[in-house]
């Protein structure tokens, strides 16, 4: 099982009314890829995601889910924006187990903090856990984010331009706590972003989006084609 | 003091409404309500003038107005956490609109200026026994559902992008809550009157703010500001015959003032 893909895409096509986002749109997402998706605005990258978190159904074409991603707990997602204020009072700690809202007790159990003390762990967070979210660099805010999305240890982790408002050690923080997810704790990665530095640095196969068209390849192969199109 | 049983009324009420007026605003705070929350009061001003004019008291005239606007709103969208200008207009319209209707139902009624007063800016001293009762089974029944729907009404108050994406479903959540604070609004009421329903539902959760980190940590700090201000109000009402409310306005603004401070200390340090 391992060596099926964990998602298949064939043939998929999205159309709003009249507009055609992509038609004929077919990749594979292998078990701990580090995939990147590229594009310009509007050309259909979040929809990719909104059809891969099944909150869209596509108007042609299949997407195989493999048996490890069977319920919404085994896809992570960290949305683009996120309207917290600089007054916003919780602390990393408490805003990362806000999203274990399944049980009656005010309180967490022992299994619940558990699963926060790893997520803390695994994003470099522990010893910040007490520091409050609004006062925190935007690097840390990122982080915690991802800290809240892979509470569950989610088999796929999906990432909305996470890196677009951050400076460059930011980015580089980021990005690195996410390799470290996806190489020591086995999690594939779909990044979505517009930063081609990052994509060949930290990724390793990517597709891009164009207007009624796409590329894929390996994140080599992008290198050279972007150095092809500069000549 | 407690040898008079007006006395007791008012502290008993008192106790239950700042309680639940420290829980829920934290959440109001949280979910950038506070000026829907003001203008759902003076609906309930305006519902209390209609009991008056048709024979209800002015809880059930309250009650009845407040859940049917935060319906309302909820069916218009002006409920969403996302302020902005087009919905503040709509909730001037809609405040000024029942205002004016209050004028026209006490007017019709034909009751005297001193009921009015006691509607606007309250009068905790004049609690009877039975209103206690009734203050205290909305305030039970309030509390009970908050405790069933806690975790997730967290989640989406204090993350809605995060709880969205993790589809906690946030209309039922929105309508809930509204709900719920519209009978908060209208208990509070009772005590700090509707003009002055800020000084329950907000300020005593906007002044804990600064000083905690958990949800927790705020709803202790909100309800232990609003029972200091709604006790040492009582106290100092009785003490001096000045009114509670003015009382209770000052307590919870210093608490707030103290809060600010504190917050741009810590922000220059």
């Amino acid at each position: 099982m391992s060596d099926q893909p964990l998602i298949q895409v064939e043939h998929l096509a999205m159309a709003f009314g009249t507009r055609k986002l992509f038609t004929d749109l077919s990749f594979t997402l292998k078990q701990g890829d580090f995939f990147c998706l590229l594009g310009a605005n509007g050309t259909g990258k979040t929809t990719i995601i909104k059809l891969l978190l099944q909150q869209l159904h596509p108007t042609a074409g299949t997407i195989s889910f493999n048996e490890r991603l069977k319920s919404a707990a085994d896809i992570g997602y960290v949305p683009q924006f996120r309207n917290l204020s600089g007054d916003y009072p919780l602390s990393i700690k408490n805003f990362i187990s806000l999203k274990l809202c399944n049980s009656f007790t005010p309180w967490l159990s022992q299994r619940e903090k558990q699963a926060v003390t790893k997520a803390l762990q695994q994003t470099g967070l522990t010893a910040k856990q007490n520091q409050r979210l609004g006062t925190s660099s935007g690097g840390e805010k990122q982080r915690a984010y991802l800290a809240q999305a892979i509470l569950n240890q989610p088999q796929l982790l999906i990432l909305d331009e996470p890196t677009a408002s951050l400076d460059q050690d930011a980015k580089y923080e980021v990005l690195e706590t996410v390799q470290h997810l996806n190489q020591v704790s086995g999690m594939t990665i779909i990044f979505i972003s517009h930063d081609w530095p990052l994509v060949k640095k930290f990724g390793q196969h990517f597709l891009e989006l164009r207007a009624g068209s796409y590329i894929s390849g390996s994140t080599t192969e992008l290198q050279l084609k972007k150095e092809d199109e500069n000549v | 003091m407690f040898n008079f049983a007006f006395m007791r009324y008012a502290f008993a009420a008192g106790t239950a409404v700042a309680i639940l007026c420290g829980v829920i605003g934290v959440f109001v705070v949280a979910r950038r309500l506070p000026f829907m929350t003001h203008t759902l009061s003076e609906i309930g001003f305006s519902g209390a003038a209609f009991g008056a004019w048709i024979g209800w008291t002015p809880l059930q005239g309250m009650m009845v107005f407040t859940v049917l606007s935060a319906l309302a709103a909820d069916q218009l969208g002006i409920s969403e956490q996302s302020s902005n200008h087009a919905s503040d207009s709509v909730i001037s319209a809609v405040s000024a609109f029942f205002m004016g209707l209050g004028v026209l139902f006490l007017s019709l009624s034909s009751q005297n200026a001193s009921y009015a007063t006691s509607i606007l800016f309250g009068s905790i001293v004049g609690i009877t026994q039975q209103n206690v009762w009734q203050i205290l089974t909305i305030a039970i029944i309030v509390l009970g559902i908050l405790a069933l729907i806690y975790r997730k009404l967290k989640f989406d108050s204090f993350d809605s992008t995060g709880a969205e994406t993790e589809h906690v479903s946030r209309h039922w959540m929105t309508l809930t809550f509204l709900i719920m604070v519209a009978l908060s609004v209208s208990v509070a009421a009772q005590i700090v009157g509707a003009l002055l329903i800020f000084v329950l539902l907000t300020l005593p959760s906007s002044a804990a703010q600064p000083f905690c980190r958990s949800v927790g940590g705020l709803i202790g700090l909100s309800i232990v500001l609003a029972l200091i201000g709604t006790w040492g109000g009582l106290y100092l009402g009785y003490l001096t015959n000045w009114p509670v409310t003015f009382f209770i306005a000052t307590i919870e603004t210093v608490f707030y003032l103290l809060s600010l401070a504190y917050r741009k200390l810590n922000e220059s340090a």
